[in-house]
């Protein structure tokens, strides 16, 4: 078999090895919290009987690796049980939920990336004059901003100065796909802004970068015009940085946009596991952890194999 | 060595912010948590950006609000540096199962949201500044780790190191004579984007209520605790949240310096 | 009726002015307060507009709530639970209660049997009719251990409930004049078989259906079209969103969004005001703030150091500084004049350095920090209020220092736990009932460790006593007593303060919860 093959298959046994060792790991932290299920539910409602009883209806009363192993195999046919809070189904709410993270994050990436390398580019091309110092200015003030007051920036503007857009961004079943783009647009201008600047700075340095190489100078002498030299010599070498900081701002769209879902009262994932960790509930922190580690490992494995493919001193290791 | 003037903008900035805070008392005509005035006063020669949510003089906060900041900051940026750094260079030159072993770690880390995983441990811990940056270095110090490990991995395949092995040099003349000189450049440009990012990180979770507590002030927490008036036109949100960003621009400024005498870019705000 | 009348009542009806002004202004003309209010509702009544989708914009809802009337702890579910669930009784503005499921309540002389006669007629949204038996069942599953009900303790003391015919009988284990009011509480809504096999299904008897309910995000809910009242449920479709964020909240009411909002900051309800079709609504409630001392531990356990930290506190100050001036001062007895039988004349408790040093002298305290631990989480605003109150209390001499602790487990770690602390108290309809929920001696949630005999005694007296007059004379040494020997520091009762679309109709504050009691919804119509 080829060694990429093997490569690629080696990735991801491993990967699943991580996801195995993430589940432990969520599993101990949450068991190692203060305070469990029934008295995040009751509150200042508890009482001793309360307590008791709630504990007792939630099966909290088992020893924690039996719940662990009975967890495991459910999972992996796929049954991730109830809520413990609300008695939901949770492989029926996640899939909602996650749908609406994902469709923000895909939303945010198709502007933001085909954007942020043709920024990159741009910048690169004219390396030290004035678009470039006019993107970089630019990418740099979007980068400095903490995601919470482009959001109130945003808000301002577009719901109150100019009111074209809406302040809520929930979406529902049955939403037409406009309906949708138009919720969610200010979420999606706030996420471009964060996610822009740091691919467009990782393209253009990674073209400048190979930029400085031999055979480059070599094709500028054979007479070709600088956009032809980036586009046909220098950008396919400068493939694997720039897949890579791809990966992490996509892997970032979808599980790191707890504040953005906050401030825009957005229904996906973030939210959801936020809300069900200060109630303790287990099996759906679980589920959510376990989902946004799989999408963190699954993008990461991408952009190794990608890595290894375009390196060919990391292709042929010793 | 020419200084260029967007990083001497930067410097200029950031060493002015740095010395506000730690003169802070001097500086701030008032005290952190004085009510001097009615709520969500205008600026005006009495207070020089307005009042506060409950009457605070705004620009002492700010300055006093800035130490704390950029103290977190760089204590937890200081701490991710050196775990970081430290672990990823014995990764990149032990290599073989010490390697394995770090790297794997640290992809079960990094698996996870740093942000979900704060919002866990600090609603649980008792936030004092302490927990906050143990915190902070530990989650940031993953990515300090992948940098470090990939940029002394670059340079330990190089035909310098190579030689040096071949002269039967040991490990440790290897990492401090041959990989750090090398990586230096790369890793303080680092330095500042970590710094950065727990700006970011720091003023996101004071935001969210979990980061720094009264009666401590930071800038994200001003933010917070003045957002309401936001959207009624209210400056007293934006001057914080302006700060936070100029703080950012500055360093940023002096890191792309660092880093355009380098060759590689790494880092950013994600996770 | 003058000219000016004619005009208030055209103001009235068009919605652009609301009860208050409307009954203050009649006033102001010669009309009594109550013809003033019954004609205010009339006219806006006649006035009402059926169908469109009308919204509030709650906060408070988590992915985790539920449809179960029995587990409903925060603002979002309680308001969904009031728009499709109906109780026995409502508890009106003014104190008064209204029958919705129950048509007539009576009772035996001594008030310790009591019988709702159920109304006639209506059908759960399945089909099904509400019977004496499904109430009765409802009440039992309140009772049941495993329901882990936040009403338990309202239905602990019915010794005996029976169904007959169209009527339910409540027997009591001791008299309870109060008893119908314990009806009215939210968690009770009637549902059919009791709501034993499930729950949280979201069925009841009210004005609007339930069709889809996703938690921490919204509930949308249809007219229910066979319901009997004529005077509710104009709007065809009616949504609860969860909007957490304050932000959030009020961009969305000024861009038209949502109709109607909790929990406006009072910091920015002026300038809320300002912006265009949006009108700010108050209601002074029981809802109360607390700092609270346990009776039982040191220091806390000598009256004097609790006389010294009640007259070190700047009541005045904390109501305009933390609730930006929208409620009003406390008195160090959980009791203020939204309940009826209140007693007015018990004389204000204000900030006294000098007889506070004296008291804390008095006390023979050491002079180590007294520690007051407080959390975001116990009320909005908790950890600048103990700010406030260290600096009046150092004032006085007292050493009173914060310790701040984390909002997560403060409810189980802290309060009820902590020798002194900060706390939150909604309020409930009747005084008998915020008595006998923290104040007896052995209340559940007596949070103060409070215990005084003759003060227990006259609460189980005040309980079964039906003459008025002697009631409020009992409540009134009852107050007296907590205030004067109490382990609560009660410096402020916090207004609801809610915002609305000048274009929702019939809005008409209520005292008693958020949004008009959770009926806002169902109360309200869109105008045109």
């Amino acid at each position: 078999m080829h060694p990429l093959i093997i490569l690629v298959v080696q990735r991801i046994a491993l990967g699943l090895i991580l996801l195995l060792a993430v589940s432990v790991l969520i599993f101990l932290g949450v068991e190692a919290l203060p305070g469990d299920t029934a008295q995040q539910i009751l509150g200042q409602g508890a009482t001793p009987e309360t307590l008791a009883n709630m504990r007792e209806s939630l099966g909290l009363n088992e020893p924690a690796l039996t719940r662990y192993f009975s967890w495991l195999g459910h999972a992996l046919t796929g049954d991730f049980g109830k809520a413990l809070t609300n008695k939901m189904d949770i492989a029926q709410a996640i899939g909602q939920r996650l749908g609406n993270t994902l469709f923000l994050a895909a939303c945010a990436g198709v502007i933001a990336v085909p954007f942020a390398i043709g920024l990159g580019l741009l910048a690169a091309r004219h390396n030290g004059r004035w678009p470039d110092k006019l993107i970089s200015g630019v990418t740099l003030a979007t980068i400095s901003l903490p995601e919470f007051v482009a959001a109130y920036f945003v808000i301002y503007l577009l719901t109150q100065v100019i009111p074209i857009l809406q302040p809520v961004s929930m979406v529902f079943p049955g939403m037409t796909f406009l309906e949708r783009l138009h919720a969610v647009a200010l979420p999606v201008i706030v996420l471009v802004m964060v996610v822009l600047a740091h691919m467009m700075r990782m393209t253009r340095a990674a073209i400048l970068n190979v930029m400085q190489s031999p055979y480059i100078e070599t094709a500028e002498l054979k007479g070709l015009s600088p956009m032809q030299v980036i586009w046909r010599h220098a950008l396919p070498n400068a493939v694997a940085p720039i897949v890579s900081v791809v990966v992490i701002n996509l892997a970032y769209l979808v599980v790191g946009v707890v504040v953005v879902e906050v401030v825009f009262s957005y229904n996906a994932l973030g939210q959801y596991l936020v809300d069900h960790v200060s109630k303790r509930d287990l099996p759906v922190v679980q589920a959510v952890g376990l989902i946004f580690a799989a999408v963190y490992i699954g993008l990461n494995i991408f952009a190794d194999v990608v890595g290894i493919v375009a390196n060919p001193r990391l292709r042929h290791p010793k | 060595m020419r200084i260029p003037f967007s990083a001497m903008l930067g410097l200029g900035l950031t060493a002015l912010m740095v010395l506000a805070a730690i003169f802070s008392p001097l500086i701030a005509p008032y005290g952190l948590n004085e009510t001097v005035g009615k709520v969500w006063e205008n600026p005006s020669a009495q207070f020089w950006l307005g009042t506060d949510t409950i009457g605070r003089d705004i620009f002492s906060r700010l300055v006093y609000g800035g130490a704390v900041t950029i103290f977190v900051a760089l204590a937890s940026s200081a701490l991710a540096f050196s775990m970081g750094a430290f672990f990823g260079f014995l990764a990149a030159v032990r290599g073989g199962w010490i390697d394995t072993g770090l790297s794997r770690l640290v992809d079960v880390m990094m698996a996870v949201p740093s942000l979900i995983v704060a919002l866990v441990v600090l609603s649980v811990l008792p936030l004092t500044l302490t927990t906050l940056v143990l915190v902070m270095g530990v989650l940031d110090s993953t990515r300090v780790f992948r940098l470090s490990r990939a940029v002394a991995a670059d340079i330990a395949v190089m035909d310098y190191v190579e030689a040096a092995k071949l002269r039967g040099e040991g490990q440790v003349w290897i990492i401090f004579r041959e990989i750090l000189p090398n990586a230096m450049s790369p890793l303080v440009a680092e330095f500042g984007m970590r710094f950065i990012f727990a700006v970011l990180f720091i003023s996101t979770l004071s935001f969210l209520g979990l980061g720094i507590q009264p009666p401590l002030a930071d800038w994200g927490g001003m933010v917070r605790e003045n957002k309401d008036g936001l959207i009624y036109g209210k400056s007293a949100a934006m001057v914080p949240a302006i700060a936070i960003a100029v703080l950012a621009i500055a360093v940023n400024l002096v890191a792309d310096w660092v880093l355009s005498r380098t060759t590689s870019l790494k880092g950013g705000r994600n996770g | 009726m003058s000219d000016q009348m004619k005009d208030l009542v055209r103001l009235a009806a068009s919605g652009k002015i609301n009860r208050r002004a409307f009954v203050g202004r009649m006033g102001a003309l010669g009309l009594s307060a109550s013809v003033a209010g019954s004609m205010f509702g009339m006219v806006a009544q006649a006035q009402a507009k059926k169908g469109g989708v009308l919204r509030a914009g709650v906060q408070g809802g988590q992915s985790t709530d539920s449809l179960d009337p029995a587990l409903a702890a925060s603002d979002v579910p309680f308001m969904i639970n009031m728009t499709w669930g109906e109780t026995l009784v409502e508890l009106e503005p003014g104190g008064v209660l209204s029958m919705r499921v129950a048509e007539e309540v009576t009772s035996n002389a001594d008030a310790t049997e009591w019988k709702f006669k159920i109304r006639a007629g209506m059908t759960f949204h399945n089909g099904a009719p509400v019977t004496a038996e499904d109430v009765v069942a409802t009440l039992k599953r309140h009772t049941d251990d495993k329901a882990q009900s936040g009403a338990q303790g309202l239905v602990k003391g019915i010794a005996e409930m029976t169904a007959e015919g169209d009527t339910v009988t409540l027997k009591l284990a001791a008299a309870n004049a109060d008893l119908p009011f314990l009806m009215a509480d939210y968690h009770l809504i009637i549902q059919p078989g009791g709501g034993v096999d499930n729950p949280a299904a979201g069925i009841g008897c009210g004005a609007y259906i339930v069709k889809e309910f996703e938690p921490g995000v919204r509930c949308v809910m249809e007219k229910n079209p066979t319901y009997w009242d004529t005077s509710r449920g104009f709007a065809d479709t009616v949504e609860v969103l969860s909007i957490n964020d304050n932000t959030a909240r009020t961009a969305a009411i000024t861009a038209g969004q949502i109709h109607m909002m909790t929990r406006v900051d009072p910091k920015i309800a002026e300038m809320l005001a300002g912006a265009e079709g949006v009108v700010i609504e108050r209601a002074a409630g029981p809802g109360h703030y607390v700092f609270i001392m346990q009776c039982t531990q040191a220091p806390f356990d000598n009256n004097d150091l609790r006389m010294a930290l009640k007259l070190a506190i700047k009541r005045d100050e904390m109501v305009e500084k933390i609730l930006g001036g929208m409620g009003s001062v406390g008195n160090d007895f959980p009791i203020n004049a939204a309940y009826p039988l209140f007693d007015d004349a018990i004389p204000q408790r204000a900030f006294d350095a000098a007889k506070a040093a004296e008291h804390y002298k008095a006390s023979g305290h050491d002079g180590s920090p007294i520690v007051l631990q407080v959390a975001p989480a116990a009320f909005p605003g908790a950890v600048d209020a103990a700010n406030l109150f260290v600096a009046s209390a150092n004032e006085a001499g007292i050493p009173l220092t914060i310790k701040l602790e984390p909002d997560d487990g403060y409810w189980s770690n802290v309060w009820n736990v902590a020798p002194f602390c900060a706390s939150y108290w909604g309020g409930r309809p009747v005084q008998d009932q915020m008595y006998s929920t923290a104040y007896l001696s052995t209340a559940d949630w007596n949070d103060t460790k409070f215990v005084d005999a003759h003060f227990d005694e006259l609460m189980l007296a005040a309980r079964g006593e039906l003459d008025p007059v002697k009631r409020k004379a009992q409540y009134s040494e009852m107050a007296n007593i907590l205030r004067d020997t109490g382990g609560l520091i009660c410096p402020m009762f916090n207004d609801w303060v809610e915002g609305r679309r000048a274009e929702v109709g019939g809005w008409v504050a209520n005292p008693a919860g958020t949004l008009m009691d959770g009926k806002a919804l169902v109360k309200c119509w869109l105008e045109a």
